[in-house]
């Protein structure tokens, strides 16, 4: 038959590509030979980067858009989907990765920002994004602007977890705080965060967040990836915490394996055993302010 | 007791399965509550059917083995309806040496068939035994390039197969379970004998 009409890059197609991932760990990988150990460990998608966060940390300086030819090797080396990560407002970033033809954008904080006013307006893309959020307002003004995903930030390449707690409890115990409260004091709220009303009314209906929600930030070992899923989490990304790690084919089929099996400290224990060193970490509190990825965007 | 079905719950679009079964067994007049998660091989006994969502085969078919649900799966005495990463799973040859399929249907998978992500779309599709056209929304998806004698084609597009059919069993290259359109769901449940009383 022929079909009459297609839609490519609907709200749907973009929601529905994040809700594919779910219950996944999407790794950051800086080679094909990375992505493939990503793919084969079952990684549900890889994020392509010249360097992992940690690494962002210390080369400091500017931190701008993968090199496209990075992009495409790793995007030739995998059957999975590639995300791309663009600068916070960089519109032609955006749409370089989407000409490359990347299957999600991040539009990250941990590269440093192009637009300190404004993010990119994401329902002009046909490509799905995903954007990091520290509390409820930031995440309901990410999917104003189009995202079809949400993660914590956490703080990236720290391989600290108390961040992305600290975010995901902001998001889902607002949530929860909602529960039961009218409509107009809903939408009282919603001034107070900064968010548009409708979308708070239709997160307190749903209980949770109307897009895919992910934590970021700070994962470093199976434990942090199940305790995030623990607390609500649909999936995880992990940065650093894998190719920082003693023995990344390792770590990473136990951080898939623990994120499968959440709530199942058995699993996580025997995955854990003998893995060998985790990435040495830095404790948020020592960080500069201006090295508070965090704080970038809101 | 009502009948009980599972949504293979290791990776994917598991929640959406489990909504869409809910509103199906609503419509037929049966108790929604008893669509459940499926993540060990002791909670396969006593359903009637199973969904493989979508997701990513590569990490399902890896989930599978791990824990222990292959050789259950292929002794699963009902009905099994996949999409999109189900669809490949229940296939008997796919073109990636990564997915173990289990052969529950004879067909050939090509996963990504369409490409990336920006070739995702949605279209009105004809679908055999629907009387008008299934708004189907296809995402990084498969399609068969061959179906054998005794599996039933219902829907093939310019670039193949996309929805099939033997026996209990069902499968989908695109997601019936994001849309609100329950035609689809209520088709399965009604070759394995759930379906509205009179």
């Amino acid at each position: 038959m022929k079909l009459e009409e297609l839609r490519f890059g609907t709200e749907l197609l973009k929601r529905g590509f994040a809700s594919m991932q779910k219950g996944g760990v999407i790794m950051d990988v800086v080679n094909a030979k990375q992505a493939a150990i990503a793919e084969e460990a079952g990684a549900v998608a890889v994020m392509a980067l010249e360097r992992v966060p940690a690494d962002i940390r210390k080369a400091g300086g500017v931190a701008r858009m993968a090199d496209p030819a990075i992009i495409v090797e790793i995007m030739d080396a995998v059957s999975i989907p590639v995300m791309g990560k663009v600068r916070i407002g960089h519109i032609v970033e955006a749409q370089v990765l989407e000409s490359l033809g990347v299957d999600m954008i991040d539009e990250s904080e941990v590269l440093t920002p192009a637009d300190e006013q404004f993010h990119i307006d994401k329902t002009s893309f046909k490509v799905p994004f995903v954007c990091g959020a520290r509390d409820l307002g930031e995440a309901l003004r990410r999917i104003h602007e189009g995202a079809a995903m949400i993660r914590t930030k956490g703080e990236a390449g720290t391989g600290n977890v108390v961040e992305a707690v600290r975010h995901m409890r902001n998001i889902m115990g607002e949530i929860r705080a909602l529960q039961g409260k009218s409509p107009q004091e809903i939408v009282a709220r919603a001034r107070e965060l900064e968010a548009p009303s409708e979308l708070l009314l239709e997160t307190v209906k749903m209980g949770r967040l109307p897009v895919v929600n992910f934590s970021a930030g700070g994962i470093a070992t199976p434990s942090d990836a199940a305790l995030m899923m623990q607390m609500g989490a649909d999936g995880v990304f992990v940065g650093s915490g894998i190719f920082h790690s003693g023995d990344p084919e390792r770590m990473a089929r136990a951080i898939v394996e623990a994120v499968n099996h959440f709530d199942d400290p058995r699993v996580i224990a025997e995955v854990s055993k003998g893995l060998g060193q985790a990435m040495k970490g830095i404790d948020v509190h020592t960080l500069r302010e201006d090295e508070v990825l965090q704080y970038r965007g809101r | 007791m009502g009948v009980r079905l599972g949504v293979l719950a290791l990776q994917g679009d598991v929640s959406e399965h489990i909504r869409g079964f809910r509103a199906a067994l609503g419509q037929v007049g049966e108790e929604g509550d008893l669509v459940i998660p499926v993540r060990h091989p002791d909670d396969l006994t006593g359903l009637s059917a199973l969904a493989i969502p979508g997701g990513e085969s590569t990490t399902i078919s890896r989930l599978i083995q791990k824990n222990g649900l292959y050789e259950p799966l292929l002794q699963f005495k009902g009905g099994i309806f996949g999409t999109c990463a189900g669809m490949v799973l229940m296939a008997s040859r796919v073109d990636d040496p990564r997915v173990r399929t289990l052969g529950l249907l004879d067909i050939t998978v090509k996963r990504n068939a369409f490409g990336r992500q920006k070739e995702s779309f949605e279209a009105d599709i004809s679908v055999t035994g629907l009387d008008s056209p299934y708004h189907a929304y296809f995402i990084r998806a498969p399609v068969a390039t061959r179906a054998g004698d005794r599996v039933e084609v219902l829907a093939r597009i310019d670039a193949g197969i996309v929805a099939v059919r033997k026996g209990p069993h069902m499968a989908l290259a695109f997601h019936p379970e994001l849309g609100t359109d329950l035609r689809l769901q209520r088709m399965f449940l009604e070759r394995i004998g759930i379906q509205k009383p009179g």
